[in-house]
């Protein structure tokens, strides 16, 4: 495993979300959240599930829509820029599904092509071929390339959902539930490429989960979402270090059971 | 942009729109897809690759289907006419009762009804389970327009491949026709074509391409329309893929209505 560091909290802040509302109906999911990731940062966002930790990553790269408040990406204000502006800043911010969504149409070649041959026009056949297998082995899957994902496991899946966000080489990585439905082992590989992700693409991330594990493992950062607000923010141990009844379950049920 | 029924922050509690609140919400958006249809088709980028893919798809889907269905009713169609013309002595009406009929009115109403139940059901569920399986909204933050790549794609292959299918259907039919007439009557299938040609007008053959045009659109847009905005799961998907089919034959049999009407205003 990876040495942590601690966040440079002097370092480019490359999201900044101020006073953000969401609701679905009468439920009420974020309420006045306000989060900053800087560069370089792994920020491991915590919570239980119908928290609305899914709903931030979706808020912040477009595909949800905030009731209130302002997010910025890279200096990109999400909800004042045009559609064409914000596939701009998409190709900028990379985004792995818990679910991995693998186009189950096409090859796990298919895959990695698609975004690249749609985005990157002037590169040549010879050069997408290079990116593509320069990418899976990044992930340690150059052999599963000529395979559809409906033959892969779950792991596999998502290591190959986060090579098809890594090849257009983004800034910031979103990580959704990377571990989730993952047997222990397959957990350990996922937080390990997590770590490997920001050390050779140098990006900087937010990984949504409930997984204590991986959170200690890929977090430089923690921050738990509690009743739609981040109450705490911090390392794992300041987060934890707490007799909040909201919290202590939480780390209680993940590390002693 | 869609409507949704999501409550600001700031309100306290959100009311349920009526019935006819929620019929012109669904006209709205039903609105704002085609209109958001003819903006994303028309300006570029063209995605021509996939275009000339789903055209290959709609009609390799359809082409059995179509040429045993169309094969079926020319034949039947000429076996069952036969007796009530055959009173009059005017069995040699045949050809050209066949070809108005099969023209003017069944080859566009079957290849529309099929291509309804089988390219329709199609997008429908593959939509909708791209939509529940977040593949669009993977699409989307790959910086790939999805609407354009699969809606504007879909609807536009739709709409130019079911008339071609539509004469398709139209020739197969006469050739089932040709061959019930020549059980019966010693005719060369020049003289059969000639006779039943020679009695449609410009006016049949723009009427059915017209409308072949619009119930493929029709079929396409539904279809898209209701896989794209599927939602629920796998119930999503199959409600989709029912609502497509069954929403689309409806349209189709209004269209034919109204299209008769509107092109019998030109007949002198």
């Amino acid at each position: 495993m990876l040495n942590k560091s601690l966040t440079d909290t002097t370092a480019e802040k490359v999201i900044q979300i101020k006073g953000l509302f969401k609701s679905f109906g009468n439920y009420h999911v974020l309420r006045d959240v306000d989060l900053d990731l800087y560069r370089g940062e792994n920020l491991v966002v915590l919570g239980k599930s119908g928290t609305g930790k899914s709903v931030l990553i979706k808020i912040i790269i477009g595909l949800l829509t905030p009731d209130k408040g302002r997010v910025e990406v890279l200096n990109n204000v999400v909800d004042e820029i045009t559609y064409q502006e914000l596939l701009a800043l998409r190709l900028q911010v990379g985004f792995s599904f818990q679910n991995s969504a693998l186009y189950d149409s096409m090859t796990v070649r298919e895959n990695l092509e698609f975004p690249l041959v749609r985005n990157r026009k002037t590169l040549t056949k010879g050069e997408v071929n290079k990116l593509v297998e320069e990418t899976l082995d990044a992930v340690g899957l150059l052999q599963t390339i000529n395979q559809m994902p409906s033959e892969l496991s779950g792991g596999q899946r998502k290591r190959i959902g986060i090579a098809r966000t890594l090849i257009l080489q983004p800034e910031i990585m979103l990580y959704d539930e990377p571990t989730a439905g993952l047997d222990p082992i397959t957990c350990l590989d996922i937080n390990k490429l997590i770590n490997e992700v920001q050390e050779r693409y140098k990006t900087s991330s937010i990984v949504i989960t409930h997984d204590l594990t991986c959170a200690k493992a890929v977090g430089n950062r923690v921050a738990m979402l509690l009743d739609g607000k981040f109450e705490r923010q911090g390392t794992f141990e300041e987060v934890f270090n707490t007799n909040d009844e909201r919290v202590k379950p939480f780390y209680d049920y993940n590390f002693i059971k | 942009m869609e409507i949704t029924e999501t409550a600001t922050a700031s309100e306290p509690e959100e009311k349920r729109p009526s019935a006819l609140g929620r019929m012109f919400i669904t006209l709205y958006n039903v609105y704002s897809f085609i209109a958001r249809f003819f903006k994303e088709a028309f300006l570029p980028p063209y995605e021509g690759k996939e275009l000339l893919r789903q055209c290959y798809e709609i009609g390799y889907r359809s082409a059995l289907l179509i040429s045993t269905t169309g094969f079926i009713t020319g034949v039947v169609f000429t076996k069952q006419s036969r007796p009530s013309l055959s009173e009059f002595g005017a069995t040699s009406w045949l050809p050209s009762l066949v070809g108005i009929a099969l023209l003017k009115t069944l080859a566009p109403l079957l290849t529309g009804l099929i291509a309804a139940g089988k390219v329709g059901s199609s997008i429908g569920a593959e939509l909708g389970s791209m939509r529940v399986t977040e593949q669009i909204d993977a699409m989307e933050v790959s910086a790939t327009n999805p609407f354009k790549f699969l809606v504007s794609t879909r609807v536009l292959a739709a709409t130019i491949t079911i008339p071609i299918l539509t004469f398709y259907t139209a020739m197969v039919g006469m050739l089932g026709s040709l061959l019930n007439v020549s059980m019966f009557e010693s005719t060369s299938a020049k003289a059969f074509f000639q006779a039943s040609l020679e009695q449609i007008t410009f006016l049949d053959f723009t009427a059915s391409t017209v409308k072949a045009i619009i119930f493929g659109f029709t079929i396409g847009i539904v279809g898209c329309y209701q896989g794209y905005n599927s939602s629920k799961g796998t119930e999503g998907v199959g409600k989709a893929a029912n609502s497509a089919v069954v929403i689309a034959m409806f349209l189709i049999f209004v269209e034919e209505v109204i299209s008769v009407q509107f092109f019998g205003l030109f007949k002198t």
